[in-house]
């Protein structure tokens, strides 16, 4: 087990149920911040995108303002999920096991989960998730600079704006789709909500999904404590 | 010479066309309209052109635009570009004609070009921010405008700009307001060449063909209309001494057309975009009832306990 997929504030707590610790009050805060970034701009961003879909600029008070503040928001998740990039980025590396997982996806969507390799703290889906958000917010933000026209327009010719703006909306539906994936993984996999909640998972859950991470937890904490004891024997 | 056009009565008159005559509207549907006006153009008629500014100053005017001071940039171009307030500029060209070793003044008035298929308002987002009317006028409705610039990226000849000051997109009318009232474009009324005609576009076509024929029995073999079709024509046309070679008129585009890259982001892109993110919501409802949810069993919280306790059972021992 490496240590890399153990996280800072990650704990295995005794009781009933067992009560392991996820995320940390910090990455749930910057997680709910980065997240209702992507909802206000996939709401902005879809009002510009199709017709039928213009009366969502009524959410910011009309189409000026949606123009206006659909960029700053992006500007907010870009910073945002940086700070959730540098936290999660060395647990989403890509494993051996992961490569088994996908392999497999057919017993992954069917929950046969006893079928498959035991995990860390991440599956193979969430990394992906991971590392495709990572890709698709550099690609809209460098291509939302170049159609951001209130302060950029004269850094691109109309050629540039052209391809930035089909770059942005086609990257935006796929980051659009793959927070779709996201969200209902997150519904589908119960008792995951309360991770980025509560910040805590139960001992089943863990020992279900990410039993790797779990037993890492639990041989560290061992570790620790046996450490801990030695000088007072 | 086409006949310019009268003075007419200053008499308050019912307006000859309207929001009943819109056969496009950015971002949404309008109805049929129940006729069909007679077609308008303006001809710019390039080899009449003395580059007096005239029709600059005429539309800034009757538009009430004013132009900051430029500074001289070395050339004629005053100001160098189009700008939110500018909506027409001379454009002015120094070209040695290879074939007579001859220097030529080539003198452009840039300026919307009243598309018969506007890239703009293809482009656009805003419900009824960009209208068309079945008398060919491509207008921009400011009220409904958002500023987002998408109508500078679908106009083939970059022509729309963007106001810093209310942040919404300006170019020319071809003087709706005038036409509407019986007037002619404010440019064509002040030209002292009448290098600017107004009419129907039939009438324009047949003018140019006159001065093409002239052109042409003065040596200018490649003079010629341009009403470039790669855009379903035009509602402003020039008559071009060089027609063979627009790109020399301070590139006037050869075969101007709506980008295809603007063609794909707003037309299959569109509808590919909404189809993939409901096909995968459609996927997940299906999975979720198809194959339950994914719940942690007692038992897996057992063997949880007997992981953790096996920790307590080796710290106590």
């Amino acid at each position: 087990m490496k240590k890399s997929d153990v996280e800072p504030g990650d704990d295995v707590h005794d009781g009933d149920p067992v009560k392991v610790d996820r995320y940390t009050a910090g990455a749930r805060t910057n997680h709910w911040i980065t997240a209702a970034s992507l909802v206000l701009l996939a709401l902005s961003g879809l009002a510009l995108f199709h017709p039928k879909l213009f009366f969502l600029t009524a959410l910011f008070g009309g189409g000026q303002n949606t123009r206006a503040f659909h960029p700053w928001i992006g500007v907010v998740l870009f910073f945002t999920f940086t700070g959730m990039f540098l936290r999660f980025w060395r647990a989403n590396l890509w494993k051996a096991e992961d490569g088994t997982w996908m392999a497999r996806l057919r017993d992954v969507l069917a929950g046969h989960e006893e079928r498959l390799p035991e995990l860390g703290k991440y599956n193979a889906g969430q990394k992906m998730v991971f590392w495709l958000m990572s890709i698709l917010i550099i690609v809209l933000i460098v291509s939302g600079f170049g159609i951001w026209d209130q302060y950029f327009a004269r850094f691109t010719t109309v050629e540039m704006k052209r391809a930035a703006v089909l770059i942005h909306a086609l990257a935006a539906i796929v980051i659009i789709c793959v927070w779709l994936v996201h969200v209902y993984a997150a519904i589908w996999v119960r008792g995951t909500f309360s991770a980025m909640i509560r910040g805590s998972v139960t001992g089943g859950w863990a020992w279900r999904h990410h039993r790797k991470w779990l037993r890492a937890l639990v041989a560290g904490k061992r570790a620790g404590k046996d450490k801990g004891a030695k000088p007072a024997e | 010479m086409y006949p310019p056009f009268p003075n007419v009565s200053v008499q308050p008159s019912a307006l000859r066309f309207g929001p009943e005559d819109l056969v496009r509207r950015s971002a949404s549907e309008v109805p049929a309209p129940a006729r069909q006006l007679t077609e308008v153009a303006k001809l710019i008629d390039v080899s009449k052109c003395i580059g007096c500014k005239a029709c600059q100053v005429a539309c800034l005017q009757w538009n009430d635009k004013r132009e900051e001071i430029g500074e001289n940039h070395g050339v004629y171009d005053n100001p160098p570009d189009l700008t939110p307030e500018t909506f027409t500029l001379m454009r002015f060209t120094e070209w040695v004609n290879p074939e007579s070793d001859n220097l030529e003044w080539l003198i452009r008035k840039d300026g919307c070009m009243h598309c018969a298929d506007p890239g703009c308002l293809k482009a656009c987002p805003a419900p009824g921010a960009i209208v068309q009317y079945s008398n060919g006028i491509v207008d921009f409705v400011h009220e409904n405008c958002i500023g987002c610039a998408y109508c500078v990226k679908g106009c083939p000849f970059n022509i729309p700009r963007i106001s810093q000051v209310d942040h919404k997109a300006y170019k020319c009318t071809l003087c709706s307001d005038r036409v509407a009232v019986g007037q002619g474009p404010a440019c064509a009324k002040a030209c002292p060449t009448q290098a600017i005609a107004f009419g129907p576009k039939e009438d324009m076509k047949k003018h140019a063909a006159e001065r093409i024929e002239d052109l042409k029995s003065r040596g200018f073999a490649n003079a010629g209309l341009y009403d470039p079709p790669g855009v379903g024509g035009t509602h402003v046309m020039y008559v071009l001494h060089h027609a063979d070679k627009p790109e020399i008129y301070a590139n006037l585009p050869k075969d101007p057309k709506i980008s295809a890259v603007v063609q794909l982001w707003k037309g299959v892109t569109k509808y590919a975009g909404l189809t993939a993110m409901a096909a995968i919501v459609g996927a997940g409802f299906l999975h979720s009832i198809v194959s339950g949810p994914n719940r942690v069993s007692p038992e897996d919280e057992k063997n949880a306990k007997r992981l953790a306790e096996d920790d307590t059972e080796k710290r106590t021992s």
